[in-house]
């Protein structure tokens, strides 16, 4: 029978309840008495020179109350890169300044250069247009494919950047010599040369910023759409505003998805705060879903050389990979970070490859920059891992279900270390392989092909096993690594007077659902319901610093956190038990809600315990404090490490090139698994998002540096009929080691997983329907690639 | 969006005199002006509502076919044709989504005549006649290229009549994400001979797809486009397709078109 309540429950998900009624309380919700509206002016063109900016009659305009541009804060800090990655000859990667608004020049369409506040937004828009008409910016060639930027020094990103390149990495460097030794004498080798697309996060809920400043104490507050409000009140304090961390709140309400793009602070964070100084009123900004489009951080866009070594069983021997990845214009927050240390570090796989070198290339464009996205970095590495495993099993003619099996770490070989730098703590890929195939049913699949081809239809299946580093992250490995923040967070227990329980999380809901899983987890620990719990997250003056919700962490680091801070207060329980039951503190115990002395009757419940922590009216104080909170901070000793098989069916429309996923097929080892119903939510969204990447978003600059696919009619989101009814198990279970749940972290599997299985189930079918010169398409896999590649 | 003045007619004749002001704009369901006012490239100072006029409005059986008022919404036609010319309303359920089929209308597709919407592929394709407040236009000279046609300034589409055929049926081949027609293709069978028409596919907005017209026209059937080969010269080339895909989704639509007519 399963759980009703507590870990391993499917409790519903509280917040749903006002998220689905409307109740929900947004940053474009909250009205502040006075507030104004600010609206920035963005750049047109992808690169130019900024020769002036046209303020002097918007600032005469009705209603216009402050016209800010660069120039207004050439003097403060710029919004500074989270990790410092040095090239393979040791240099430290080129940092040019990311300014709160374009100054000297612009560098992508939607750079914006110039904001007005005024009384009405209509106001603010009406002199935004007269600014961008009397702005004169001298066009320069844009640079927007990352080989051309590399190879031309006269044209320039950043005037001090020669080559357009951020940093050179290899990783792991001293592997070179050997990986390339191994290629040579390797029996077979596989290349594959393929892109990871660009993707436009596309978050349900805009970005949006309110600045206030109250001129009585000279306190500054952030309302904001953040998924790590202390993260960005450290990059504005520390960085960027030079604000005193002291007088700054930073509030992220209700946020509706962030999928990675609402990590980073951005510039209208800044400038609504100094435009609330200024005018000492309130300063509300919300981006237009076209805003979005243009100055999200975007994700992916890597350019990748694949190749593998292996004998002609398929035995691998080495890999080694070739990237270009693309930071856009500037460098967002942890953008470094992706295309090397989430994603270098996982080229090895689940599988015992003794060679693995990768080099990545990060080049600047005149696009918007790129940083983490759902996956980060991680999806990179799986899709050119399965995709070329799959291309080597095509010209060797093996299985590609048997080898993956035998190049598979098996179980006795954990805790093992990779050959690009980590510690796999422990797995079981034997296990969900065969899961997936047993649930996705690989026996009858002959058969089901058999039927497509009756109706004209191409039918295929694709593989992708796949393992991540998430449960992010160690700080002191991730120092050593260039990171200049710490990666572990932190969680505050309040019991109440009444018994029931506040807890603060420094990691941050924006659809998770961590109030109600947290709420479980302490539940389950205290033996008090799950009503009685209530979640508090996004709002600095409240919790403890913590770092916030990405890299599917929240559970493995923020709510061991919040675990250690329960098991302090259950110690505390002991103490104030063993006053008031008149016992030795040892010899008390704590178990279903009730702290009682071993071997006797005598007992006190958990209210009792808390209500007389706030009413001590006969403590021995010297002793025994009052109160009932307790705070804990917990660093992770390792990554965790999700791993699974993903499967896929899709029939191809031969007439058409027209892709179906028939079926997908999940088979999940996350740990322990705290809520099987939002583990499975999170596993569909993570797959919808890696099915839209495969077959559907098409992030597209022209020559020019103009986006293309700037609003839905052209971006293609995937829609509840281009996903099929997933199959989804997170049954095979290898706790993580190294946190007390051991649990891993599910919220990024899907996008990981998914891309590669989807484009091996199209090439698949292509072959088995004849098309056997297909051996590559890029990624979205849309009709008319297919179409193409069949006719070509 | 800037702001303007909105009137809101309860006659033609009314709709056309407040059209004669300065800087005026008829508006139907909106489904194009309003976004594009939303973002201010466009900035009428007077939106003429054309949704309050009874006589523009409703699907009507008589002599000379179906007539639909120009000022009803898609899924009113979606409803109310269904038994008089089932391609028709399959087209017009097919349109966009709820939202869309609840405000838009045929009036105001057929005057924006976007080169991707559905419904001049089934004005062409039935031969329809355009009804406007001055006079009735033939489809096959209603259509002038994307977004331009015989209309001329102040004047009101009021109407379309189609010619019911013996068999018809609109094939949509959506573009990844927009769902506009990447390619649609309306086939309908007449006594006299079969039309075929093309939306989605043409720089110069829907046509007839003539060649498939006269193969269709003496073999009613999907084999007898086989051996036809589209021209791609004047095809649509973009993110989402080739102009030689286009010009073979023409020929596959058609087939699955004639296989689906009913």
């Amino acid at each position: 029978m399963p759980k009703d309540y507590g870990i391993g429950a499917s409790s519903k998900r509280r917040e749903d309840v006002r998220f689905l009624s409307g109740l929900g309380n947004y940053t474009d919700d909250v009205v502040i008495a006075g507030q104004t509206y600010a609206v920035f002016v963005r750049s047109t063109v992808a690169h130019g020179r900024i020769k002036s900016v046209g303020t002097a009659t918007a600032s005469a305009m009705p209603g216009v109350l402050a016209v800010f541009t660069g120039e207004d804060f050439k003097d403060v800090g710029g919004n500074p890169a989270g990790w410092l990655i040095n090239s393979r000859d040791g240099t430290p990667m080129r940092e040019p300044k990311r300014p709160v608004l374009a100054h000297g020049k612009v560098r992508h369409v939607g750079d914006a250069y110039a904001a007005v506040v005024a009384e009405t937004l209509q106001q603010a828009k009406d002199a935004a247009q007269v600014i961008a008409d009397e702005t004169e910016i001298e066009e320069l060639p844009a640079i927007v494919d990352m080989a051309q930027a590399l190879a031309d020094s006269s044209n320039r990103v950043h005037d001090e950047i020669p080559d357009n390149q951020c940093f050179d990495w290899g990783w792991i460097e001293d592997n070179r010599a050997a990986t390339e030794a191994a290629f040579k004498s390797a029996p077979h080798v596989t290349t594959l040369e393929l892109v990871n697309n660009r993707l436009v996060p596309n978050a349900m809920e805009p970005r949006a910023s309110i600045g206030e400043y109250f001129p009585g104490t000279g306190d500054y507050k952030l309302t904001t759409t953040s998924q790590n409000p202390h993260l960005t009140r450290l990059l504005i304090a520390a960085f960027v505003m030079g604000i005193p961390e002291n007088k700054l709140t930073v509030v992220a309400p209700d946020v509706g998805g962030g999928f990675g793009s609402k990590i980073y602070h951005y510039g209208e964070e800044a400038l609504v705060l100094a435009a609330a100084k200024k005018i000492k009123r309130p300063v509300k900004w919300v981006a237009e879903r076209s805003e979005s489009f243009l100055s999200d951080a975007h994700g992916r866009d890597h350019v990748t050389k694949i190749e593998l070594a292996c004998d002609k069983q398929g035995n691998f021997l080495a890999f080694r990979t070739s990237t270009m990845a693309n930071v856009g214009a500037y460098l967002s927050n942890f953008s470094t970070a992706t295309p090397t240390f989430l994603h270098g570090t996982l080229m090895a796989g689940p599988y015992k490859v003794p060679h693995v070198y990768v080099n990545v290339k990060t080049v600047f464009t005149n696009t918007a920059p790129v940083d983490a996205y759902r996956g980060a970095g991680r999806p990179e590495a799986t899709y050119s891992l399965e995709r070329v495993i799959d291309k080597m099993c095509r010209e060797l003619n093996l299985d590609p279900f048997e080898v993956r099996r035998k190049n598979f770490l098996t179980t006795d070989m954990f805790p093992y270390t990779t050959p690009v730098g980590l510690v796999y703590d422990t797995g079981n890929y034997q296990a969900t392989l065969d899961k997936a195939m047993e649930l996705g049913d690989v026996a009858g699949f002959e058969k089901r092909r058999v039927e497509s081809a009756k109706r004209g239809k191409l039918r295929g299946m694709g593989l992708s096993t796949w393992i991540e580093a998430c449960g992010i992250a160690p700080s002191n490995l991730v120092g050593i690594l260039g990171s200049r923040v710490g990666l572990y967070d932190a969680a505050t227990v309040r019991v109440n007077a009444t018994g029931n329980i506040s807890v603060m999380t420094g990691a941050h809901s924006h659809g998770q659902g961590h109030e109600t899983v947290f709420a479980q987890v302490v539940a389950e620990q205290l033996g008090i319901p799950e009503s009685s719990i209530e979640i508090v997250h996004g709002d600095t003056s409240k919790i403890p610093f913590g770092m916030g919700s990405y890299g599917s962490r929240s559970l493995a680091v923020c709510g061991t956190a919040m675990t250690k801070a329960v098991d302090k207060i259950i110690a505390k329980g002991k103490k104030i038990a063993a006053h008031m039951l008149e016992a030795a503190e040892g010899d008390i115990t704590f178990a279903d809600g009730k702290f009682s002395v071993a071997g006797t009757d005598k007992a006190k419940t958990f209210g009792e315990i808390a209500f007389s922590a706030y009413v001590p009216h006969n403590y021995p104080l010297e002793t025994l404090e009052p109160g009932l909170e307790e705070t804990a901070f917990y660093d992770p000793a390792n990554f965790t490490y999700p791993a699974g098989a993903y499967l896929c069916e899709v029939e191809v429309d031969a007439e058409t090139g027209k892709v179906e996923v028939c079926s997908f097929t999940c088979a999940d080892d996350f740990g322990n698994v705290m809520n099987p119903m939002i583990v499975e939510g999170q596993v569909h969204g993570g797959v919808g998002q890696g099915i839209g990447q495969a077959l559907l978003e098409n992030t597209s600059y022209d020559e020019n540096g103009q986006l293309l696919t700037g609003s839905y009619m052209d971006y293609a989101m995937p829609r509840a009929d281009d996903v099929p009814f997933y199959t989804v198990d997170a049954s095979c279970i290898t706790p993580c080691t190294h946190n007390p749940l051991g649990v891993k972290g599910c919220g990024e599997a899907g996008a990981i997983g998914s891309p590669p299985a989807v484009v091996n189930a199209v090439i698949d079918a292509l072959h088995r329907g004849g098309h056997t010169h297909v051996t590559h398409i890029d990624m979205p896999v849309s009709p008319s690639r297919v179409w193409s590649a069949m006719n070509a | 969006m800037h702001n303007f003045d909105f009137v809101k007619p309860s006659s033609i004749a009314e709709a056309v005199k407040a059209l004669s002001n300065e800087g005026a704009q008829a508006l139907s369901g909106g489904q194009t002006l309003t976004p594009t006012m939303k973002q201010r490239l466009a900035a009428p100072s007077v939106l003429v509502s054309l949704t309050g006029i009874a006589e523009m409005k409703g699907v009507c059986l008589g002599d000379d076919g179906l007539s639909i008022g120009a000022a009803t919404p898609h899924a009113v036609v979606a409803a109310e044709a269904a038994k008089h010319y089932p391609a028709l309303a399959a087209l017009a359920g097919g349109i966009g989504d709820p939202a869309v089929r609840n405000r838009g209308t045929i009036g105001g597709s057929l005057a924006n005549n976007d080169p991707a919407a559905c419904y001049p592929a089934a004005v062409l394709g039935s031969g329809a006649t355009v009804v406007t407040n001055k006079r009735k236009i033939a489809a096959d000279d209603y259509f002038q290229g994307m977004f331009t046609t015989a209309l001329e300034e102040g004047e009101i589409i009021t109407g379309v009549t189609f010619p019911v055929p013996e068999k018809a049926a609109y094939v949509k081949f959506n573009q990844p994400a927009s769902r506009f027609a990447l390619t649609g293709v309306f086939v309908a069978k007449f006594k006299g001979g079969v039309r075929v028409a093309v939306t989605g596919a043409s720089n110069n907005g829907v046509f007839r797809w003539s060649e498939g017209e006269s193969a269709l026209s003496s073999n009613f059937s999907g084999a007898a486009v086989a051996g036809l080969k589209v021209d791609a010269a004047e095809m649509i080339g973009d993110l989402h397709g080739t102009p030689e895909y286009r010009a073979h989704l023409v020929k596959v639509l058609t087939k699955r078109a004639v296989d689906a007519a009913r």
